[in-house]
């Protein structure tokens, strides 16, 4: 019938699979790279986590090889609640970013295709936050949302605030903060995604009795997905473990730790070295789980 | 709005249509009417303003001044996804993150049509790709791909089908049988087409009514045999088809024919074939239509003849011979003859007269233009004439 003339119908989009010795030496920098830098450290942080304390030459910090799984079980009690805090903020603070970076990439990648010079001006000023310190960045929130600051004094003469209210050490400023520091790690890679989006695709939709609304959701999402899996996971994955904004000596207050905050402590103040290299354990192996399930059901685990 | 879409097409109606974008105007009071069933063909060159047309009817672009009805309906201010019109795109634009199948269904889905896949499936078949459903785009041939987005079009039933250049990506003998194709879906399913090329043969053997346009404006419009019989501009001679042109004053004029005195004769053309019947006109005939004389022959009623010239090139091109002649005063003529024997019937240098049926003449409502405003180097005939030329050329360098 119609097309029986066309027959055939071979496709041969297999992709040749070429093994050679080059290749392999090629990888060895990488490998040695992993190795030194990633397993290494996890051996010996596995190892700390399972050491018990010298009870016989007792002296703080002083710890003895040993296979004591309750430490574990030991920091996950005291600080479950700690743990369960790190991740809502940083679940909201990724929700955040998403929702700020989206528009903003799809203004730079799509809306300001046609204008070149506008849209490498908008990237630079995407990244130039990064021309500074992060650090000095986050002092900076600290003080615009001081108690004697700008924003308290407006919201106070708005009588939207009451006369004693703190936006700092509140959970609102450490998740403002997370987002803030992380929006540039969700904006370049969806905008590096909407940047090669096929316009053409839209007009597609369009014809194909697709209203705008229909066509972004089912079209243009869908294209953009592998830069929101990519920038989801950059925000999330950091900001998880993030200490920074969540310090009191920056946005946060001890009401607000997260891990991070709890992990350095326990590090640095009680010298605690099993109980902070077991959270640092808990607290990867925590993230490796949402992050698997959301890889799984956006499937788009060969984009890694 | 299921409403809007039918089963045997409709009537597109473009009335004083303008498009300007900035620093050009791409189309200027285009008016045009396409009756519903028909399998119409907008013909030009790139940058013609044919497929702005499209767009335009689309909905992806918007007029700068007049209307766009379909099937009676002002559609003007309808949004793209309004409009009950679908699109085979140039480049096909299939949505790379969906299935065959998915792309398929994608309108009907849309439309909140029952049974999306299962007509999904139905359009697949009419195009013989049922068995590759699955598939991603990106997994199939140029081909396959042609026909996943023709079928994505027809399975909505669209009033009318807009076709950008469908055939553009394939190679001839897939172009050829695409054609085909074409035509048959058309004559099965009963929609109205409205298929934009630059490709003379392509809308030629395609269209019911062929509408050449140039500058943003139709130059001549009709069924594709008239258009080639008798093209009422000098533009329409050469783009569509080649022809042999001659500019001349009017000397005499009966009520059957023109006399024209041109190239350093006179010549004759039937009244009616004629746009203009008195000043300077240019007629014209097809170079098929010449028959090549080693003699010359006895003056006849009824026949023109030009000549003595030379023979200053001869290719064979399988069915037929393309010569060019030089005739002092009347420039270089091409003649198509067909190889009725073996090798060319005359040689280069040779000298001939060429002579042609009165009945076989035209005469053009407008002035030969000096130079073309596109000069048609798209078929292989004058590809190979203009590589011998530039061959020639080097080795005499």
């Amino acid at each position: 019938m119609a097309f029986g003339s066309f027959g055939g119908d071979v496709v041969a989009v297999e992709q040749p699979r070429r093994s050679s010795r080059a290749a392999l030496w090629l990888l060895l920098p990488g490998v040695v790279y992993l190795a030194a830098t990633y397993l290494a450290p996890l051996v010996s942080l596995v190892i700390t986590s399972l050491k018990t304390p010298d009870l016989v030459n007792f002296d703080i910090g002083r710890y003895l090889y040993a296979f004591d799984v309750q430490n574990y079980v030991h920091v996950f009690t005291q600080y479950g609640a700690i743990i369960a805090r790190s991740f809502g903020y940083s679940a909201m603070a990724t929700v955040f970013a998403l929702l700020i970076s989206y528009p903003l990439a799809y203004f730079i990648g799509v809306t300001l295709r046609k204008y070149p010079l506008w849209q490498a001006l908008a990237l630079i000023l995407v990244i130039a936050p990064f021309f500074m310190s992060f650090l000095l960045r986050t002092l900076a929130w600290k003080a615009i949302f001081a108690d004697e600051g700008p924003v308290i004094h407006f919201l106070q003469s708005l009588s939207i605030l009451g006369p004693n209210a703190h936006l700092n050490g509140t959970p609102t400023m450490v998740i403002f903060g997370l987002t803030y520091n992380y929006i540039p790690f969700m904006a370049l890679p969806i905008y590096t995604s909407l940047e090669r989006l096929d316009l053409r695709l839209l007009e597609a939709g369009s014809d194909l009795y697709a209203n705008p609304i229909s066509t972004f959701f089912r079209v243009t999402v869908p294209l953009s997905l592998p830069g929101v899996v990519s920038g989801t996971l950059l925000v999330f994955i950091p900001a998880t473990g993030d200490y920074i904004n969540a310090s009191p000596q920056f946005l946060g207050s001890t009401q607000t730790a997260m891990v991070g905050n709890v992990i350095s402590d326990t590090y640095f103040n009680l010298l605690d070295y099993p109980s902070s290299a077991a959270l640092s354990i808990i607290l990867m192996v925590l993230i490796l789980i949402p992050v698997s399930v959301y890889l799984a059901l956006t499937k788009t685990e060969d984009l890694l | 709005m299921a409403g809007a879409f039918d089963d045997s097409g409709a009537d597109l109606e473009l009335v004083g249509i303008t498009k300007r974008f900035p620093g050009f105007t791409a189309i200027e009071n285009l008016n045009l009417t396409i009756p519903a069933g028909s399998f119409f063909a907008l013909l030009g060159p790139s940058g013609c303003g044919k497929t702005t047309t499209l767009r335009l009817v689309a909905g992806l672009e918007t007029p700068t001044a007049g209307r766009i009805l379909i099937g009676g309906k002002d559609v003007t201010d309808s949004p793209p996804h309004q409009r009950p019109v679908n699109t085979v795109f140039q480049s096909y634009a299939l949505f790379p993150h969906m299935t065959v199948l998915r792309n398929v269904a994608f309108g009907l889905s849309r439309r909140g049509i029952q049974d999306a896949l299962g007509r999904a499936h139905e359009a697949l078949r009419l195009v013989e790709l049922d068995h590759l459903a699955g598939r991603r785009p990106s997994q199939l041939s140029g081909g396959q791909q042609q026909r996943v987005a023709l079928a994505r079009a027809i399975v909505n039933r669209p009033a009318l089908l807009l076709l950008d250049e469908p055939l553009g990506a394939l190679d001839l003998k897939l172009r050829r049988q695409m054609q085909l194709e074409l035509k048959t879906i058309q004559d099965e399913v009963g929609l109205t087409f409205l298929h934009v090329t630059h490709d003379q043969e392509e809308a030629m053997t395609m269209a019911d009514t062929v509408a050449v346009m140039n500058k943003g404006r139709i130059e001549q419009m009709g069924a594709p045999e008239e258009l080639y019989e008798l093209p009422k501009t000098s533009f329409v001679a050469n783009f569509l088809g080649q022809s042999n042109l001659f500019t001349g004053q009017v000397v005499s004029s009966s009520a059957l024919s023109i006399v024209v005195s041109a190239a350093g004769t006179t010549l004759e053309v039937p009244r009616e074939r004629a746009e203009r019947h008195a000043g300077t006109v240019t007629i014209g005939v097809r170079p098929e239509k010449l028959t090549l004389l080693v003699e010359k022959p006895a003056p006849a009623a009824g026949t023109n003849v030009l000549g003595p010239g030379i023979v200053s090139d001869v290719s064979f091109s399988g069915v037929s011979t393309q010569y060019l002649v030089e005739v002092p005063g009347a420039g270089t003529i091409t003649v198509f003859a067909q190889n009725m024997v073996f090798g060319p019937v005359v040689n280069r240098g040779s000298e001939v007269w060429v002579s042609w049926a009165v009945g076989h003449g035209f005469g053009l409502g407008d002035d030969q233009e000096a130079e073309l405003r596109f000069t048609p180097d798209d078929d292989t005939q004058s590809i190979a004439t203009q590589r011998r030329a530039a061959l020639e050329a080097e080795l005499e360098a």
